[in-house]
């Protein structure tokens, strides 16, 4: 399995603020991959770095082996959407795909007019005009025509009604299984990426909390209630990600990598909103830093 | 990425067309008028006559000349302004730069072509306007002193000037990332730098040239100037027979009248006067002219007028050409390594 983008103790400040810090992350090519985190973790400066925005305070990042926005080639591998959208409010729709097509060697023509046509845009419109939804198409259709080898998307969906939502990703999953390619999407939404990730990264502070194969993180993680019990032992061989209690029981969320077998708990397998929160918790826990609502919960 | 930089400059573009070519109309309109009356100036008989015709042309659409020369010391600071500061403050302002940059194109490349671009339009622009100007007061500069009083207004600094406002507006644009302020700022620079420029630093590009020549007064006053009315007279000092400087003509009440102070009569700035004069203009204070003249005389004094000949007019405007399009290539080069490195 190919990298596509691979962060080594990558950092990024802002005067004295470090919006990112000693972030590692490897995210494989092929994938529809689920960049998970609460509001300031980072996620925003992470995808901007990979596309080459921003340029890194500290440690490295590659896109496909290489700095990214280094050159022209790998410029045209990688498409991005922006989280507001960003198109010029004076051109047309029309003039956004002429624009494509004179600044990109990949470009799609095709695609790009297929696609407007079936959204129902009329290529004469201003982007100024458009709702927040269609610019966001508009966007993406941009993005996709490109033809890159991968598309990294920011907060794709934060600004759409559920609806629209619910296209707009219906529409991505469409054109990404048309185009094979791969996919990096932020979201503190995890009904979204549950949605329509296969790979999923829990960023919380700047740190990767998990990373894996959606599929094979559900399968090694477990739900474990049982009595409320504060001098038990943990179950053995098992690493204990989240614990909560009632005044009667414990809810454990824990990882192993083989079954579990143990008598004094009931073993429920966990949901993909559990396992990220329970990775989100975990990782506020361990930075000290208590949040007083843990966002992803908003669905 | 030319198509996209031009698809972005073309309703600019066409306003400055509309309003070059308004402008070019109204004085191509007006040109017949002004030259009917400019052979009359020119071919009058009798001083008299002389006096009033030239009096009647230089009257002739004087507002038009003023609003000429004005907008011709505007057009670019209009460019700096409305095409500069704009070209990177705007995309950064709305975000549009991470449309922009996330193409197969570098941010050099970006760079390049957009300041090529409107660059270009904006030297073309001056170049054209310009053009307009100096042909239309031709005639008026022709019965003018001096080319130096209409210097920054004609001829092909206005190219400079104007690739100079350009690139200056992009880097402010670029460093503050708000258009407004960005605006304002280029604006205000670029008039400080003319203003240095055409009040001090440009008559010391090239070292002046002194004419020496006697003193002469009068009780009218004395006489300024270069040799030839047309030179660019920078300060006149009058000087004593040993070489010694005993000032500037026509700055504070030097050389200009005589006083009487414990019976001597004093020429102001010089000395007491070294001829006989009688006691009773001492007393009364009523000094004859001839009095006056004898006194003024009788120091040997000289004056030397510091200046720039009228024939190193387009001299002056090549090298100041030069110097702005130099200040403007260092401009688009630290705006381009500033939108490289340091944004967003």
């Amino acid at each position: 399995m190919s990298t596509a983008v691979e962060a080594r103790g990558l950092g990024k400040r802002y005067r004295r603020r470090w919006a990112l810090s000693d972030c590692s992350v490897t995210v494989p090519t092929g994938h529809v991959v689920g960049l998970v985190g609460p509001n300031g973790a980072g996620k925003t400066t992470l995808l901007q770095l990979a596309v080459g925005l921003l340029v890194p305070s500290s440690g490295t990042i590659e896109v496909f082996g290489k700095p990214p926005a280094e050159d022209a080639g790998i410029l045209g591998r990688v498409g991005f959407v922006a989280q507001d959208t960003p198109t010029y409010s004076s051109l047309s729709i029309a003039d956004h795909l002429k624009l494509g097509a004179h600044l990109n060697p990949r470009w799609d023509g095709d695609t790009a007019r297929h696609r407007i046509e079936k959204l129902g845009l009329d290529p004469a419109q201003h982007a100024g005009k458009l709702s927040g939804g269609e610019r966001a198409q508009l966007a993406l259709t941009m993005a996709l025509a490109k033809h890159p080898d991968l598309l990294i998307l920011d907060e794709p969906v934060a600004s759409l009604d559920p609806l629209a939502r619910r296209e707009f990703l219906q529409t991505l999953m469409e054109d990404v299984a048309a185009h094979d390619l791969g996919v990096m999407l932020s979201s503190h939404l995890v009904a979204d990426i549950e949605r329509v990730c296969d790979y999923l990264v829990v960023l919380v502070d700047s740190r990767v909390q998990v990373s894996g194969d959606v599929d094979e993180l559900l399968a090694s993680h477990h739900r474990l209630v049982g009595p409320r019990d504060p001098g038990a032992p943990p179950p053995a061989c098992q690493e204990v990600i989240d614990a909560s209690h009632t005044e009667r029981q414990t809810t454990l969320i824990v990882r192993s990598d083989g079954p579990v077998v143990d008598p004094a708990w009931t073993i429920e397998s966990t949901s993909l909103e559990d396992l990220v929160l329970a990775y989100m918790t975990r990782g506020s826990k361990s930075h000290g830093t208590a949040r007083a609502s843990v966002p992803g919960a908003e669905t | 990425m030319t198509w996209l930089a031009w698809r972005q400059f073309r309703t600019q573009a066409v306003a400055a067309l509309v309003l070059l070519g308004a402008v070019a109309l109204t004085l191509a309109v007006t040109r017949p008028g002004l030259a009917s009356s400019f052979q009359i100036a020119l071919h009058c008989k009798g001083v008299q006559a002389c006096a009033s015709a030239r009096s009647e042309f230089f009257a002739k659409d004087s507002l038009l000349r003023h609003l000429a020369n004005a907008l011709a010391l505007a057009v670019p600071a209009l460019i700096g302004v409305f095409w500069g500061a704009p070209l990177i403050a705007r995309e950064l302002e709305n975000g549009s730069f991470r449309l922009a940059w996330t193409q197969s194109v570098t941010r050099s490349r970006w760079m390049l072509v957009k300041l090529g671009v409107v660059g270009t339009a904006s030297m073309l622009a001056a170049g054209l306007f310009s053009l307009a100007v100096t042909w239309w007061s031709s005639m008026y500069d022709q019965l003018q002193d001096s080319p130096f009083q209409q210097y920054d207004s004609r001829g092909i600094v206005l190219i400079g000037y104007a690739a100079f406002a350009f690139t200056l507006g992009v880097a402010l644009g670029a460093i503050l990332r708000r258009t407004l302020p960005a605006m304002a700022a280029t604006f205000l620079v670029f008039f400080a730098v003319h203003i240095t420029f055409s009040t001090w630093l440009r008559q010391r590009l090239l070292s002046p040239l002194h004419a020496t020549s006697p003193f002469h007064w009068t009780p009218m006053g004395y006489q300024l100037g270069p040799p030839n009315p047309a030179d660019w007279a920078l300060g006149t000092e009058v000087v004593s027979p040993t070489g010694h400087a005993l000032g500037q003509l026509g700055q504070g009440s030097l050389f200009e009248g005589f006083q009487i102070h414990a019976g001597t009569l004093i020429f102001q700035g010089v000395g007491a006067c070294r001829v006989k004069v009688p006691a009773e203009s001492l007393r009364t204070g009523n000094i004859s002219q001839a009095v006056q003249q004898a006194c003024v005389a009788s120091f040997h004094l000289h004056q030397v007028t510091t200046y720039q000949p009228a024939s190193r007019y387009w001299t002056f405007q090549w090298i100041e050409l030069g110097l702005f399009i130099v200040l403007a290539l260092l401009l688009a080069a630290a705006s381009t390594w500033w939108v490289r490195r340091r944004l967003p």
